[in-house]
């Protein structure tokens, strides 16, 4: 077991209201899963990747990391956590839009002070493994949004991180593309044996994942697609709203 | 990595490094600018003051006389005889400075021995008047006795006398002198002279009758070193001819104080003392000292005389130093507040990357470090530019300063219907020098100068990086660009 979530809660305060991000969670990942979180819009999905991310730490509750205790690590413990066993991917790509696409992939090898030449070694293979070497040198701007998304693949699995947490990223794709992107991202996490957890409310590509759960209103509500009400994960994709009621 | 994510970083944002780089250039510059006129009025202070006593004096000792002491300095120029009637006639009167009183030289050697004192010398200036013209003919009548070619008071004649007199012009001329110590001519008078040919006067020329002349003094009356000059029927060799910073007080001509002594009629006697202290540490209680041996001389210290300069040059003073310094130190704040809200404003616009680069693992001191390794660039460029916008603004005050004017006021009293003349004199104790206002700009300014332009990028850096760096990534994510 990977992963063990005990009533983690998660309060913040905004213009003096209380707001329960995460209400009560309860849930263990094992390694190698690939995890599919859904839910609408405001129910906790990026808030508990960030908790598993360790980029935020619970207001309550224990979030357990190969036995370790995350809530009560400090923040220089986190970061080391972070650098060396976890990769991001995020909906908005991300990119340091100054930075050339390998060099957006060897800012994740910076905080290891990877020799420089090692450095572009290893991010020129991983570009090679999402299939971008020949753009290499060109800055996101210049890069399409599927581009930007591999160019962000690349440098979440450049130190082959234990887990790859993956916040909505084909929100800003057309179909096409994100097919492209969530047949990479399985294609990898199979030849890798990683663990892949993937927050979106995009039912096919959740319906791609070995698992999925549902949250509503910061809670666990379904912890399987077969639960969920209205939705059949035989069918096929299926394309739900992207803002649910 | 750092180097070339601080490049592109400022070349992407290159209009806001700029503006930034110009807020902290225009600090600098102030600082810069106000610094340098500061440095050059107090230089044209020093000139002023080194002009009216010379380099390396640090208090001078001189005795005012009562008005009423003494007599007018009269000349005698009734013809002995009626056979004078149409001679020439050439007269001198020697005369010491007035309003200043003899001092013994054993006051000199008192004060020469004080604790403190490094050395003391005495001087002598006296003015030298000369009337020369030719005895008035007498054509015709009866009159008591020829009249010399100058005005008679009391308005017409009797009737006995109506005669025609033949009026000669006459020459009435002034020359000022001052006898120096030569055994010590590092202090006193000659201190800032500069000799343009011939030589200076040495200890061997103590008893001799030798002269130097001034520059311009020599110039007037085509004089060179080799040349005879009278001073009240003495003649001195001259032997050279010297310069004296421009808009110093100087006399016209300098000869041994031995000489000066006998023809002022003042053996043994001084009316200037010039001292050195051994350090400026020491000058106060020298002063005190020099008061205690001589309770009734006016003792006057180089801060003092600078307390008593009026005019355009003291009012620069005060300017630069009430406003200039204010100026500067709030010109400086103001940049670097303007250089930090500029910074944060960038960082703010940088959130969301900074909190990607958490989530990779970057520490919070490397995402420091390079938001300060950005500043670091920018107040570099701002110091460049402050230091060269200063130095061009210190050449324009240069260029553009008239030139300002320094009085020394008499404290003399003068009693009600003084002698003739003598107003005249007193007021030429009231000197004023006239200075060009420079603006110098040291390789010391220059140095402090950048040193400020880039304390101001770093705290301005330090500030925005540790904004950048306190956000939990999750935060930082959440933001919306």
């Amino acid at each position: 077991m990977l992963y063990e979530l005990t009533h983690v809660t998660k309060r913040y305060t905004q213009r003096g209201k209380q707001i329960d991000a995460l209400a009560g969670i309860d849930l263990t990942i094992d390694e190698g899963e690939f995890l599919a979180i859904q839910g609408s819009t405001g129910s906790g999905k990026t808030t508990l990747l960030q908790m598993l991310g360790a980029m935020d730490r619970p207001s309550t509750g224990r979030l357990e990391f190969e036995g370790r205790d995350l809530a009560k690590m400090g923040e220089g413990d986190l970061s080391e956590l972070r650098s060396h066993s976890f990769g991001f991917i995020f909906q908005a790509f991300n990119l340091i839009p100054t930075l050339t696409a390998q060099e957006n992939v060897e800012t994740a090898l910076v905080p290891w002070r990877t020799p420089s030449e090692e450095r572009h070694r290893r991010a020129a293979e991983a570009l090679e493994g999402v299939a971008l070497a020949d753009r290499a040198r060109h800055i996101p701007s210049e890069l399409s949004g599927g581009e930007q998304q591999r160019v962000a693949i690349a440098r979440a699995l450049v130190r082959a991180p234990r887990v790859i947490f993956a916040d909505e990223p084909t929100g800003n794709l057309d179909e096409r593309t994100r097919d492209d992107i969530i047949g990479l991202l399985e294609q990898l996490w199979r030849e890798r044996g990683q663990t892949l957890i993937v927050v979106t409310h995009d039912t096919w590509v959740a319906g791609r994942a070995s698992r999925r759960i549902w949250l509503d209103a910061g809670r666990v509500e379904a912890p399987s697609a077969d639960d969920r009400p209205g939705v059949d994960a035989a069918a096929g994709p299926i394309r739900e709203p992207v803002l649910q009621a | 990595m750092f180097f070339t994510y601080v490049y592109r970083e400022l070349r992407r944002r290159h209009r806001q490094a700029l503006l930034t780089a110009l807020g902290l250039a225009v600090g600098v510059a102030l600082v810069v600018a106000v610094t340098a006129y500061a440095d050059g009025v107090a230089t044209a202070q020093d000139r002023v003051l080194q002009s009216l006593y010379g380099v390396g004096t640090d208090i001078t000792v001189s005795q005012q006389r009562k008005m009423d002491e003494g007599g007018p300095q009269r000349f005698s120029m009734q013809p002995p005889d009626q056979q004078k009637q149409g001679k020439k006639f050439n007269r001198s009167a020697v005369m010491t400075s007035p309003g200043q009183q003899s001092i013994s030289e054993k006051k000199l050697e008192q004060i020469a021995s004080l604790d403190g004192v490094s050395a003391a010398t005495g001087s002598i200036s006296m003015n030298v008047m000369s009337v020369k013209g030719t005895f008035a003919q007498v054509q015709g009548g009866s009159s008591g006795g020829a009249q010399p070619g100058v005005q008679q008071s009391g308005g017409g004649s009797s009737s006995a006398q109506q005669s025609q007199m033949q009026m000669a012009p006459i020459d009435v001329s002034s020359l000022t002198v001052s006898g120096v110590d030569t055994t010590d001519l590092a202090l006193g008078p000659l201190s800032s002279a500069q000799v343009s040919s011939g030589r200076s006067l040495t200890s061997d020329d103590a008893s001799a009758k030798v002269a130097l002349v001034t520059r311009a003094y020599a110039k007037q009356n085509a004089l060179g070193v080799g040349d005879a000059k009278k001073i009240d029927g003495r003649s001195f060799e001259i032997v050279g001819i010297v310069a004296l910073p421009s808009g110093s007080t100087s006399s016209d001509v300098y000869i041994p104080l031995k000489w000066a002594q006998t023809l002022s009629d003042n053996k043994n006697k001084v009316n200037q003392i010039y001292v050195k202290a051994d350090s400026a540490n020491d000058i106060a209680a020298v002063k005190k000292a020099i008061k205690l041996t001589m309770p009734k001389a006016t003792v006057t210290t180089s801060s003092d005389l600078a307390s008593q300069v009026s005019g355009s040059l003291s009012s620069a003073s005060s300017l630069a130093d009430r406003l200039g310094t204010w100026l500067a130190i709030a010109a400086l704040l103001a940049s670097f507040a303007v250089a930090s809200l500029l910074t944060v404003s960038g960082v703010s616009r940088r959130v969301r990357e900074f909190g990607t680069l958490k989530a990779l693992g970057w520490k919070s001191r490397r995402i420091t470090g390079q938001v300060l390794g950005e500043s670091l660039v920018v107040g570099i460029v701002g110091g460049l530019l402050g230091v060269a916008l200063g130095v061009l603004g210190a050449r324009l005050i240069a260029a553009l300063s008239p030139a300002l004017k320094a009085t020394m006021g008499s404290s003399m009293q003068l009693p009600q219907g003084g002698p003739p003349g003598m107003a005249e004199a007193i007021g030429a104790a009231a000197q004023t020098v006239t200075v060009s206002l420079t603006a110098p700009v040291s390789l010391q300014l220059v140095g402090i100068a950048a040193s400020l332009a880039l304390a101001g990028a770093l705290i301005a850096g330090a500030f925005g990086g540790w904004r950048a760096a306190r956000l939990r990534p999750a935060d930082a994510l959440r933001r919306v660009d």
